[in-house]
């Protein structure tokens, strides 16, 4: 950890990054709060009309439910990346070219374009063209992501588990290596069993990686739209809808400037809370390091 | 150290399930369109590359990708030039709300796009920017730059302060002094950080896709619009997704043993 030395020039550093994102973050949040509290029918006509949005907003069944999806859906990644993105990261080969060609192999899924991760589900699940639809099919599941709610729920929470394990992986294997081998050969020495050296060797060890893992698998499970939007549009009916395509639907489909402001202001009241946790978090282990 | 069975068992299965979609994307990419309808067949009996052909020699196809291109290659330019200072502040000086500052940045790599999607087009819009590619670059700073500062920040505080501190007194001035010195050490964090800005300006859509009409659409918008249209090309959609995924594949080796941190904005 360096030690910093006070200078408030460094200010003048800091100044481009600060427009160019004060640009694109402050002016639309603005307008946000502006919207939120207005009635707006044109530019002449707008009414203040305090909190109106806001409990309209919190009253509506629609947000709710897209609400409890959202956070039930979240939590199922959490529950299942985790657990096997550190198994994955325990399987994996410790260093050399394997090694290489397994961190290479599970970074693939993390590069591919959102919309196209929901393109490729699609070309994948389908009864007719896809292997995994018709191969489920042809094992007398009667599976069809488009129609039957519990498929296409399922559906895309392997494609989110597809796409975005590696990540959890990823981590936990750099934890991993980071563990010096001393450590596994006083556990050799006292015999310990393979499972008290996860237990009280490697767990405790990834305990700082795991936390970033969590909340980064948190907060972007928690904006995910472009893969089940591609996949499933939402449907059917509205089971995969999550908060985002919501809130699309609501400010660009309906028009709904209003609420869909308000409703915006709560999200990103949830997104502060969690980035104010992972913030202190990582500060507080860059302090220990 | 001796690999056990069941671990290469596991992680085989793991990587079979890993790949399997995308080879059926890339096999899907090389069949003709009655093939794909006609029967499931594992390996294309006809070897086709129309849909490859089609992409490359139709304006309306090849733009996107070079639409995309461009506004990412500009946002990556904006992003290191602008977070290189930033980031050299963060993290060797104390200055007046350098943590809240430093806190800001991280809320706008958090917060989902779908927020502020209306005033964002209205913005660009009222200042005369939309349907261009600087619109989209501007617009994915707003987490890539942040991303940027972060993963920076995390490679700096590796280079003690002594270096710096050595060249002031050989009578370096700052500029020079970063360039020449402080730069070429950070040099595969630069890289790390290009290739992370690059990748998450290039798999985000809905931004771009609010942001663009026609002159400066994204390859992702034109694939989702082309679908449905007169029925579903399933061939020339795989053709046109597997293109999407290659400049990630291509430079992923470089990076790969700094793929976590990256991930990770710069932490671990």
């Amino acid at each position: 950890m360096i030690v910093k030395i006070k200078n408030q020039k460094a200010l003048w550093l800091i100044l481009p990054v600060f427009v160019l994102v004060a640009f694109s973050s402050l002016i639309p949040l603005m307008t946000i709060v502006n919207y939120s509290i207005q009635d707006i029918f044109d530019v002449n006509n707008a009414y203040y009309v305090g909190t109106d949005w806001f409990r309209e907003v919190l009253a509506d069944p629609r947000l709710r439910d897209s609400l409890v999806r959202q956070f039930g859906f979240s939590a199922s990644v959490l529950l299942i990346e985790i657990p096997l993105g550190i198994g994955v990261a325990l399987m994996m080969p410790k260093s050399g070219r394997l090694a290489s060609l397994c961190l290479v192999v599970l970074a693939v899924p993390l590069l591919i374009p959102w919309n196209v991760v929901g393109t490729i589900w699609q070309i994948y699940g389908r009864a007719d063209i896809g292997l995994m639809g018709s191969a489920l099919t042809s094992m007398g599941f009667d599976y069809n992501y488009a129609s039957d709610p519990v498929d296409a729920w399922l559906t895309v929470l392997v494609m989110d588990v597809w796409h975005w394990t590696s990540l959890v992986a990823l981590l936990c294997f750099s934890g991993l290596r980071a563990i010096p081998a001393a450590y596994y050969q006083a556990a050799q020495i006292d015999r310990a069993s393979g499972w008290s050296v996860f237990r009280y060797i490697q767990l405790p060890k990834l305990k700082n990686v795991l936390v970033i893992a969590i909340l980064l698998r948190f907060m972007d499970s928690f904006m995910i739209y472009a893969e089940p939007f591609v996949l499933t549009g939402g449907g059917p009916g509205n089971s995969t809808t999550f908060l985002s395509q919501t809130l699309t639907k609501m400010a660009i489909g309906q028009f709904d400037l209003g609420p869909a402001a308000a409703f915006s202001l709560i999200y990103f009241l949830i997104i502060l809370a969690v980035s104010y946790v992972f913030f202190t978090t990582i500060t507080q282990m860059d302090k220990e390091r | 150290m001796k690999m056990k069975k069941g671990y290469t068992l596991g992680l085989s299965l793991y990587l079979v399930f890993l790949l399997l979609p995308v080879y059926w994307l890339v096999v899907m990419s090389f069949k003709t369109n009655e093939e794909i309808l006609g029967q499931l067949t594992l390996w294309p009996q006809t070897f086709s590359f129309d849909n490859y052909v089609t992409i490359f020699t139709d304006p309306s196809w090849y733009m996107g990708y070079i639409n995309s291109m461009t506004y990412v290659a500009i946002n990556v330019v904006i992003t290191l030039i602008t977070a290189l200072p930033a980031a050299y502040a963060f993290s060797r000086y104390n200055f007046l709300g350098d943590k809240h500052l430093f806190f800001w940045l991280l809320t706008n790599k958090m917060s989902p796009p779908a927020i502020a999607l209306l005033p964002f087009f209205q913005l660009y819009s009222s200042v005369g920017l939309f349907d261009t590619h600087i619109a989209v670059a501007l617009a994915h700073c707003l987490f890539s730059i942040p991303l940027a500062v972060w993963i920076l920040e995390g490679f700096m505080s590796g280079v003690p302060r002594e270096i710096d501190e050595t060249a002031y007194i050989d009578g370096y001035s700052f500029p020079r002094f970063f360039i020449t010195i402080f730069m070429p050490m950070i040099r595969s964090g630069i890289g790390v950080t290009a290739f992370f800005t690059f990748m998450f300006s290039w798999v985000e859509l809905l931004m771009a896709r609010t942001l663009t009409s026609v002159d400066a659409k994204p390859i992702g918008a034109i694939m989702t619009r082309t679908v449905g249209a007169a029925g579903v090309d399933w061939g020339l959609l795989a053709a046109a997704g597997v293109l999407t995924i290659i400049p990630g594949c291509l430079v992923v080796w470089f990076v790969r043993n700094h793929i976590a941190r990256g991930f990770a904005l710069g932490r671990l």
